[in-house]
C-alpha cells in the first residue's frame, strides 16, 4: 500500500516537473513550426494582413539567383573552414600532446577566442585585414610581397572569413583532439614500433584511425555551426564585396528584417533547414559506410 | 632540438591567438595616431576612446541589460532544466519516453526554421522591445535537460528512496539533496548557457530596436556597422574591449571550467 502511494505521488510530480517543458515546447517550438508552414504560402510584411499566394514563394525561390549564390557561398565557406580547422587543430594538438611544459597555459591561450564574442573577433580581424593599414598587410609588405586585398576582393573575401572563423573556433577542436590523442593506448605505438613502422607510418595507421571518432565529431559539429554563419560577414563585410560573403543565414535575415518579406524569408528558412538536414544525413551515411566498410 | 622547434611553434601560436587581444586592449588606451603601431606600449595613454564610446552610445546600460538577461536565462535554464532532467531520470510517469524523444527531436531542428515564426510570435505577444523577448524564448534548452538527465541517472536510487521515507517532497530532494551533489553538471550547464546568452547577437538584433534595451554585443555591433564610430579606430577598439573584458576576466579565473564545459559538449561559444 505504502509502495503504491510513493509511485502515484511520483506520477503526479513527474507531470508537474515536465509541465514547463511541455508548455515551452508548444509555444516556442510546435507553434513556430506550424506557423512557418502557414507562412510559406503567404505574402506578409507583418503590418498589413497576410495575403495567400499559393506556391509563389517557391516559384520565386527557384528563380532567385541570390539565394543559390548564398547557398554556394556557405558551401565554399564550409569546404575551406572545416579542413583548415582540422589541420590547424590537429597540428597544435600533436605538439601539445608531447611532453610539454606549461601545456595548460598554451591550451588556455588558444582557447581564448572561443569564449569571446564573435563581434569582438570580427572587429579585430577587420583591422587586421585592412588593406592599407592592416597588420597582416604590413607584415606581408615588410618581406617584400604585394598587399593582399583580404576583404575587398570578391575572390579573397570568403577565404578571409573562413580564416577568421577558424581562428575563433579552433581552440575547441584542439582540446577535443588532445582528449582523443590521450585516449590512444600507448601499447599501439609500441607494437607499431616493434613491427618496424616509421613515425609517419604509425601516425597514418595508428593515430589517424584512432582519431576517427574525433574527426567525425568535428566535421558534424562544424558543419552545423558553419551553416549558421551570420555575424562574421554581417559585421566584417555586410555580405560584400559583390555578395561574395553573403551567407544563407545573412540572406534570410536581410529578406525578413531588411525587406520585411516574412513569407518568403520563412520559405527560405524551411528550404535551408531541409538542406542542412540533408547534408548532415549524407555525412552520417558516408561516415557509417566508411567505418563499417 | 625537436623539442625546441615544438616550443617555437607553440609560442608562435600564443602570439597568433593572444596578441590580437593585447593589441586591441592597448589600442583602446592609445592616442589615435599610435594605434596602428604593432607595439602595445605607447608614449602616452588616454581614456579618450572610452569617453567617446560612453558619450555616443548607452554602453553602461547595455552592460547591465546583458548581465540581467544572461543571469535570468541561466537561472531559468538551470532550475527548469534540472527539474525536467530529474523527472526523466528518477520519476516514473506515463509518457516519459515520449517526452525524452520529443526533446531529442527538438534538438535536431535547425533554428533557421523557427527563427522567423518565433519573431512573429514576439510581435503578436507584444514582447518586442522588452526583456521578455530576450529571456523567455531561451528559458529552456534540450541540451541542458539531457545533460542533467544523464548526470542524475548516476545518482543512487537508494538515496532518493531514503529521503522519500523520511517524508521529503521531490522538490526538496532535488534542490536540497541532489543539487549539492551535482556541482559539475550545474557548472557546465551554467557556463554554456551564460556564454551562449551573453554572446548571442542575432536574436537581440531581431527583437530589440530600442537602444536602451539593447544587449552589449548588439549595441557594439550597431556602433561598429552603423557608422557611429566614424573613422575613429580608438573608439571601435574601446567598444570591443568593453564587450570582451568581462568575459576575458571571468575566463582568466575559471578557465579550466570554461574549457571543460565547452569542449565536453562541443558547442560553439
Amino acid at each position: 500500500m505504502k509502495r503504491r502511494n510513493i509511485f502515484s505521488r511520483s506520477d503526479r510530480t513527474g507531470y508537474l516537473f515536465v509541465l514547463p517543458y511541455v508548455l515551452y515546447f508548444c509555444v516556442f517550438v510546435a507553434y513556430p513550426l506550424v506557423f512557418s508552414l502557414v507562412l510559406m504560402f503567404h505574402r506578409w510584411n507583418i503590418v498589413t494582413p497576410m495575403e495567400w499566394i499559393g506556391v509563389r514563394n517557391f516559384v520565386r525561390l527557384a528563380h532567385d539567383p541570390l539565394f543559390f549564390k548564398s547557398l554556394a557561398n556557405t558551401a565554399i565557406f564550409l569546404l575551406l573552414h572545416i579542413p583548415l580547422q582540422i589541420a590547424v587543430a590537429l597540428g597544435f594538438a600533436l605538439l601539445l600532446n608531447a611532453k610539454i611544459k606549461n601545456r595548460g597555459f598554451f591550451r588556455a591561450v588558444y582557447f581564448m577566442p572561443v569564449v569571446v564574442s564573435g563581434v569582438v573577433v570580427t572587429v579585430l580581424w577587420q583591422q587586421l585585414y585592412s588593406y592599407d593599414y592592416g597588420v597582416l598587410n604590413s607584415i606581408i609588405t615588410s618581406v617584400g610581397l604585394p598587399r593582399v586585398p583580404w576583404i575587398v576582393d570578391p575572390g579573397v573575401a570568403m577565404p578571409s572569413v573562413a580564416i577568421l572563423a577558424t581562428w575563433k573556433n579552433v581552440g575547441i577542436y584542439i582540446v577535443l583532439f588532445l582528449v582523443g590523442l590521450q585516449n590512444i593506448p600507448q601499447e599501439l605505438y609500441e607494437a607499431a614500433e616493434l613491427d618496424g613502422a616509421s613515425r609517419s607510418r604509425s601516425f597514418l595507421h595508428v593515430t589517424v584511425p584512432m582519431l576517427n571518432p574525433t574527426i567525425i565529431a568535428i566535421v558534424v559539429l562544424s558543419t552545423i555551426g558553419g551553416f549558421s554563419l551570420f555575424i562574421e560577414p554581417y559585421v566584417l563585410t555586410g555580405g560584400g564585396p559583390m555578395q561574395s560573403t553573403l551567407s544563407a543565414m545573412l540572406y534570410i535575415y536581410n529578406q525578413a528584417f531588411y525587406f520585411s518579406h516574412m513569407g518568403y524569408a520563412a520559405t527560405l528558412g524551411i528550404v535551408f533547414a531541409l538542406f542542412i538536414l540533408a547534408v548532415v544525413l549524407v555525412q552520417r551515411k558516408v561516415i557509417e559506410s566508411d567505418t563499417t566498410g | 632540438m625537436k623539442k625546441t622547434l615544438a616550443y617555437i611553434v607553440l609560442c608562435i601560436g600564443v602570439i597568433v591567438f593572444g596578441y590580437p587581444f593585447l593589441w586591441m586592449i592597448a589600442g583602446s588606451f592609445k592616442p589615435e595616431m599610435e594605434i596602428g603601431n604593432l607595439n602595445p606600449w605607447s608614449s602616452s595613454y588616454t581614456w579618450n576612446s572610452f569617453v567617446q564610446v560612453f558619450t555616443k552610445v548607452p554602453i553602461g546600460r547595455a552592460f547591465l541589460n546583458s548581465l540581467f538577461v544572461s543571469l535570468s536565462v541561466t537561472t531559468l535554464v538551470v532550475v527548469l532544466g534540472s527539474m525536467v532532467g530529474y523527472a526523466l531520470a528518477k520519476l516514473k510517469f506515463f509518457g516519459k519516453g515520449a517526452i525524452y524523444l520529443l526533446i531529442l527531436f527538438t534538438m535536431m531542428i535547425p533554428f533557421q526554421i523557427t527563427l522567423i515564426p518565433q519573431y512573429i510570435l514576439m510581435v503578436k505577444l507584444g514582447w518586442t522591445d522588452t526583456y521578455l523577448s530576450l529571456i523567455v524564448p531561451s528559458m529552456m534548452t534540450g541540451l541542458s535537460i539531457i545533460l542533467f538527465r544523464q548526470f542524475f541517472l548516476s545518482v543512487p536510487q537508494a538515496l532518493i528512496d531514503a529521503a522519500r521515507i523520511d517524508g521529503c517532497s521531490d522538490l526538496h530532494i532535488l534542490f536540497r539533496l541532489i543539487w549539492p551533489l551535482s556541482r559539475p553538471v550545474i557548472i557546465t550547464v551554467a557556463i554554456l548557457t551564460f556564454m551562449a546568452s551573453w554572446n548571442d547577437v542575432l536574436w537581440p538584433l531581431i527583437v530589440v530596436r530600442d537602444r536602451t534595451l539593447m544587449t552589449m554585443p548588439q549595441l557594439v555591433t550597431i556602433f561598429v556597422i552603423g557608422g557611429e564610430a566614424e573613422t575613429q579606430l580608438g573608439s571601435l577598439l574601446a567598444a570591443a574591449t568593453l564587450l570582451a573584458l568581462p568575459v576575458i576576466i571571468a575566463y582568466a579565473f575559471f578557465q579550466r571550467y570554461f574549457i571543460e564545459s565547452m569542449a565536453s559538449s562541443g558547442i560553439k561559444g
